[in-house]
């Protein structure tokens, strides 16, 4: 992303182009990173309310969203998604923090 | 030039009746001694039904300060007053408002910080925001009061500005004491300063923003050019402002006031309500043949350096009053500042400081007499302190 020169900006640092944040790439702090386990996958949909970011993908085209993996460039990796999977409860985690690796 | 009414006001009083004269849509206070009697009449006003504005009051200086912020990020017209300890209190918002940069206009009614706790005027609380990115005028008068205040909104929402600004007027000395001085007529004030029209309003759905996010090492440097790029627009923008509130009143305005500083040889530079002491002393020097002058500065922020020095260049000498102390500092915060701006320039004249009048301290005759005789010393060649404290037991 090319960053903007001073003169350039809106005054008093204000965004005035809404939704900018997706062109904003907040996932590279990440210590630890969500993997998606697909086959233990009820597609519930609690990761994407639970997200505090939007970083859980999900496909809408079906009658019935599904779940379909990360956006590594938002997710910061706060586990808050593995910690309310359903299916970890039963031992079958749909969502599994691994350390990053960069 | 409009007609004008007669009318005797305190400081608190005229400052009032400017802020009810500008209609603010929004204004914020916490009550400081010696401010809170500017916002006491200004909510006289609000509630009789004089002016329609929301007067939210509020449980602290620092709350005083942020109400006003949002009411401005809406794009209001927001006015708030303070003084010493509420200012400090507020300080963190003080520089949130000029960052985003919001015209807010405030009367700090000057007063010397704790501790001691002290309730009389220094300049101490104005100087500690000197470097919080607002527009600082200086009054000698409840007249100046007055017109600063009217000026403030014209030059703190002017396009190219859009910073807020701070009226600065001595408290008790100027905020307290019954004075004569010509108001314009509510139709004459509004129509120079005229309705506000933000540029952007947090309340604005159809066009939404987002006001004071994280700002890290990519960009708030940038945004830091703004502030400074528009303290050096402000200069063009209070002399054009200055001038056509001249027209209208009768009294001129600019930068600083030159009182027979043309052909001086020593002169002495400070701000606030000394300056009227000083021209008495300055006229008495006159009458034995000293070619003394005064230079009241009246725009602090931005600092008016080039013009300060060529007002003052080829001078013998020159002493700058400084109504606050810096701690630790080689001088008061005015006395560095006038010294940077003369260092190098043209025929740069010896500078020299009195920091004087801390806590109230009365600065009678004899002490601006004691300043003109050691700059004629000076101007001699006789060498001595740079840096002297002035009227207090040694």
């Amino acid at each position: 992303m090319t960053l903007k020169r001073a003169h350039e900006l809106p005054a008093g640092g204000i965004i005035v182009e809404a939704g900018n944040a997706d062109a904003y790439n907040t996932g590279d702090w990440r210590t630890f990173k969500p993997e998606f386990v697909a086959e233990n996958c009820i597609h519930c949909m609690f990761c994407w309310i639970y997200c505090p970011d939007t970083a859980v993908n999900i496909d809408t085209t079906a009658e019935k969203s599904r779940m379909i993996g990360f956006d590594y460039d938002h997710c910061k990796g706060c586990g808050i998604c593995a910690q309310h999977c359903p299916p970890a409860a039963k031992g079958k985690a749909a969502i599994v923090m691994v350390r990053d690796e960069k | 030039m409009a007609k004008q009414e007669q009318v005797s006001l305190t400081g608190n009083e005229a400052v009032a009746y400017a802020f009810k004269q500008a209609r603010p849509h929004v204004a914020s206070a916490f009550p400081i001694t010696p401010q809170t009697e500017m916002m006491h009449k200004f909510a006289d006003f609000v509630a009789n039904g004089e002016v329609d504005t929301e007067m939210i009051l509020v449980e602290s200086e620092h709350s005083a300060m942020s109400a006003a912020v949002g009411a401005a990020a809406a794009g209001a017209r927001v006015i708030t007053a303070t003084s010493s300890a509420g200012f400090a209190l507020m300080w963190e918002i003080v520089y949130v408002a000029a960052s985003l940069r919001l015209p807010i206009c405030m009367a700090l009614v000057n007063r010397a910080l704790s501790g001691n706790i002290n309730i009389h005027c220094d300049h101490s609380d104005a100087m500690g925001g000197r470097d919080a990115g607002w527009i600082h005028l200086f009054c000698e008068s409840a007249q100046e009061a007055y017109d600063n205040a009217l000026m403030a909104f014209r030059i703190g929402e002017h396009p190219d500005v859009r910073l807020p600004v701070m009226i600065n007027y001595d408290g008790f000395i100027i905020s307290h004491t019954a004075d004569s001085l010509r108001m314009l007529s509510a139709d004459d004030a509004w129509k120079f300063v005229g309705p506000y029209k933000a540029a952007y309003s947090v309340l604005d759905t159809e066009n939404p923003i987002t006001v004071g996010p994280l700002d890290l090492t990519d960009y708030y440097f940038e945004h830091k050019v703004g502030e400074i790029e528009a303290h050096k627009r402000a200069f063009d923008v209070v002399r054009a402002v200055s001038a056509q509130y001249g027209a209208l009143s009768g009294r001129g305005y600019d930068f600083f006031e030159s009182y027979r500083l043309d052909d001086a040889e020593i002169a002495i530079v400070l701000m606030g309500s000394t300056a009227g002491t000083a021209k008495d002393v300055v006229d008495a020097h006159r009458e034995k043949g000293v070619k003394a002058g005064l230079l009241k500065l009246r725009l602090f922020r931005p600092f008016p350096a080039a013009e300060l020095a060529k007002a003052l260049a080829g001078k013998k000498a020159v002493g700058v009053m400084d109504r606050a102390a810096s701690f630790g500092a080689w001088g008061g915060p005015l006395f560095t500042e006038v010294r940077s701006a003369l260092y190098g320039a043209d025929r740069q004249p010896p500078v020299l400081n009195w920091i004087y009048g801390l806590g109230g301290r009365d600065c009678d005759l004899r002490q601006i007499d004691s300043v003109l005789e050691r700059l004629a010393d000076a101007a001699r060649g006789k060498s001595g302190e740079t840096v002297n404290l002035l009227g207090v037991r040694l």
